[in-house]
């Protein structure tokens, strides 16, 4: 199916606050939300990247109806039979419902800037973006076809790590995604892009999102392994200004670049250029 | 004086008397010898029925019982010539993860395990066996060393999870987690591992990618712990919890034993004496340690080649998720 006729069904569900007017999280300046939806949804004030969806990430980043959707029915089995105030079963429900998303990763292949590549792009608004066993076999999948279709590999991550209802079945993730990557990096020259959205936290940093070949992330996104009030807790100190922020990250060597959302494509397809071996592609 | 949790306050009243009997008769009388062995069958079979029933939070504190033997304990209690190396090469040496060569039986391996500490000096020393990236790129380096040299890697694993700490962020955390993941699926060289007592979620996987994963009967391996899961779901408004909450929050996690086992996710259970292994840490030595023989022996059998595809394909069917079948 093409995917603009997906896009349009989910961009039906994509949650906009009431008003015309938004206040940015980042300068806290009120804006007209007009202006922010065509800017890439960044604050044209102070750059502030607010949230967005996996399908406005897809077509931010990939070619003009060339996406095409894989393993879109995958679910979690509930493998734990989880219940806390309510069954996690009717939780993942009510999410699909909010949502319009099956689990809270999109997986598939599009060309950007010309290059066929398998995407993985997580949903934030769906659990968080926590990684249970369906967006695990997703991203192992979409490693996968990457290796066998001898694609670049590109992951989008926002993500508060792995999926507690899940339990250690969530935690299996981290090593089936990182041995997935691992195949891929040792047999293949085959490119893995990583770009960090806001937020991308625990099992997720932990596992595939820290081992792109290159890592790229958005401006400002918190990104790290425990979350910052965690470890305020912990250390009893206050924590830097820009402790765990993408900018925080670079400085550290932890990071390769920070890219702003209107260059990501560019930047994307420049580097594929470089990283594409004729042979192997 | 011995540790009791609460659930074993019943056994510490009978263990009490018996040690007051013992000191009173020093073994002459007739009488208060008869009397002692009647209170230890009781003190035996009371273990028993403790011990056999234990919900997955008791299991949770048995786990994290501070007389439980940790991995050096074990390393002495089974190992020969064990010869301790330090350091990540890069910036420090974690103590809260210890690793070097030793020979367990006839064979020549790399051990790699969490240390909490004994006392508070020790405890904060070894940070309460959470690794900053050190530790886990430490860790790496010697399993690299052992599969260059063609030996197996055992890792024993006991932690409450990775440091949530600046420094640790500041020197990739996550990082070290995620490529000691991806790069222990492919090592060359038998792995085996064993949970000995707390398996706590990334911190612990970090050091558990293997060609057979066991656990002791009484440990516990989860994404989060109890309080952390019950902090989440029920520490909303203010609201207070505690053991209950933390209990009913075990019980949801399914982080036992028997538990992950039945699940697939491990190979096989050691059992411990009776009582847990802080009971008898020898006896729970030699268990790890026949296990561990077994083991070493089953995979020392198998090519590098075939290790590695095997790890993968034991990963790859991990379940857990559905896949509707496509319509024909």
């Amino acid at each position: 199916m093409a995917w603009f006729k997906k896009d349009k069904r989910s961009s039906k569900k994509v949650k906009i606050p009431e008003g015309l007017w938004v206040k940015c999280e980042g300068c806290k300046e009120i804006v007209y939300r007009k202006e922010i939806e065509r800017n890439l949804r960044v604050c044209p004030k102070c750059n502030y990247h607010f949230r967005i969806n996996a399908w406005e990430r897809i077509s931010l980043l990939a070619d003009e109806g060339s996406f095409e959707e894989a393993d879109a029915d995958i679910t979690s089995a509930d493998p734990l039979r989880f219940k806390d105030s309510v069954p996690y079963k009717d939780r993942l429900r009510s999410n699909e419902e909010k949502c319009g998303l099956k689990e809270a990763a999109i997986a598939g292949t599009a060309s950007i800037g010309g290059y066929r590549a398998s995407l993985l792009i997580m949903d934030f608004s769906f659990m968080g973006g926590s990684m249970g066993s369906a967006v695990g076999e997703k991203i192992f999948r979409a490693a996968e076809r990457a290796m066998e279709q001898k694609i670049p590999f590109i992951t989008v991550s926002s993500s508060g790590g792995a999926r507690m209802q899940e339990g250690i079945f969530s935690l299996m993730q981290m090593a089936r995604v990182s041995a997935a990557i691992g195949r891929l990096k040792n047999n293949h020259a085959i490119p893995y892009i990583s770009i960090l959205a806001d937020p991308t936290f625990g099992g997720v940093t932990a596992s595939f999102a820290m081992l792109g070949d290159v890592i790229i992330a958005e401006p400002r996104s918190l990104i790290g392994f425990a979350g910052p009030r965690v470890i305020e807790q912990t250390i009893k100190q206050q924590l830097p200004d820009n402790f765990q922020r993408a900018e925080f990250l670079l400085e550290h060597g932890l990071i390769d670049m920070v890219v702003h959302r209107k260059e990501m494509k560019t930047v994307l397809t420049r580097l594929l250029g470089h990283l594409i071996v004729p042979n192997e592609i | 004086m011995k540790y009791y949790l609460d659930f074993e306050k019943p056994l510490q009243e009978i263990e009490l008397r018996i040690e007051d009997l013992r000191r009173l008769s020093s073994g002459k009388e007739p009488s208060a010898n008869s009397e002692i062995k009647k209170l230890e069958r009781k003190a035996r079979d009371m273990r028993q029925e403790i011990f056999s029933s234990l919900t997955p939070w008791q299991s949770t504190l048995v786990a994290r019982h501070p007389e439980r033997p940790y991995t050096l304990d074990y390393i002495n209690m089974m190992a020969q010539d064990f010869i301790e190396l330090h350091g990540d090469r890069r910036f420090a040496d974690d103590p809260s993860i210890v690793g070097g060569f030793a020979s367990i039986g006839p064979h020549s391996v790399l051990v790699v395990g969490h240390q909490k500490g004994r006392g508070v000096k020790e405890r904060i020393g070894r940070n309460f066996g959470q690794p900053h990236p050190e530790g886990y790129r430490k860790a790496l380096r010697l399993m690299k060393l052992a599969e260059r040299f063609g030996k197996p890697v055992i890792t024993l694993i006991d932690t409450p999870g990775a440091y949530p700490g600046l420094g640790a962020e500041e020197r990739g955390q996550a990082e070290a987690i995620a490529a000691n993941l991806m790069e222990t699926s492919s090592l060359r060289t038998p792995v085996i591992s064993v949970i000995i007592g707390e398996g706590g979620s990334g911190g612990a996987i970090a050091i558990g990618i293997a060609d057979k994963l066991m656990m002791l009967e009484h440990s516990v391996y989860s994404v989060i712990s109890p309080e952390g899961c019950a902090a989440i779901l029920w520490k909303r408004d203010g609201a207070e919890i505690g053991p209950g909450e933390y209990a009913q929050a075990a019980d949801s996690l399914k982080m036992t034993a028997q538990d992950l086992l039945s699940a697939k996710i491990i190979d096989e259970i050691i059992p411990e004496p009776l009582g847990g292994a802080h009971r008898e840490p020898e006896s729970a030595a030699r268990a790890l340690q026949d296990a561990l023989l077994k083991s070493i022996e089953e995979l020392s059998a198998k090519t590098p080649s075939k290790l590695v595809e095997d790890r993968y394909r034991r990963l790859r069917k991990i379940g857990g998720f559905i896949v509707p079948r496509k319509e024909p």
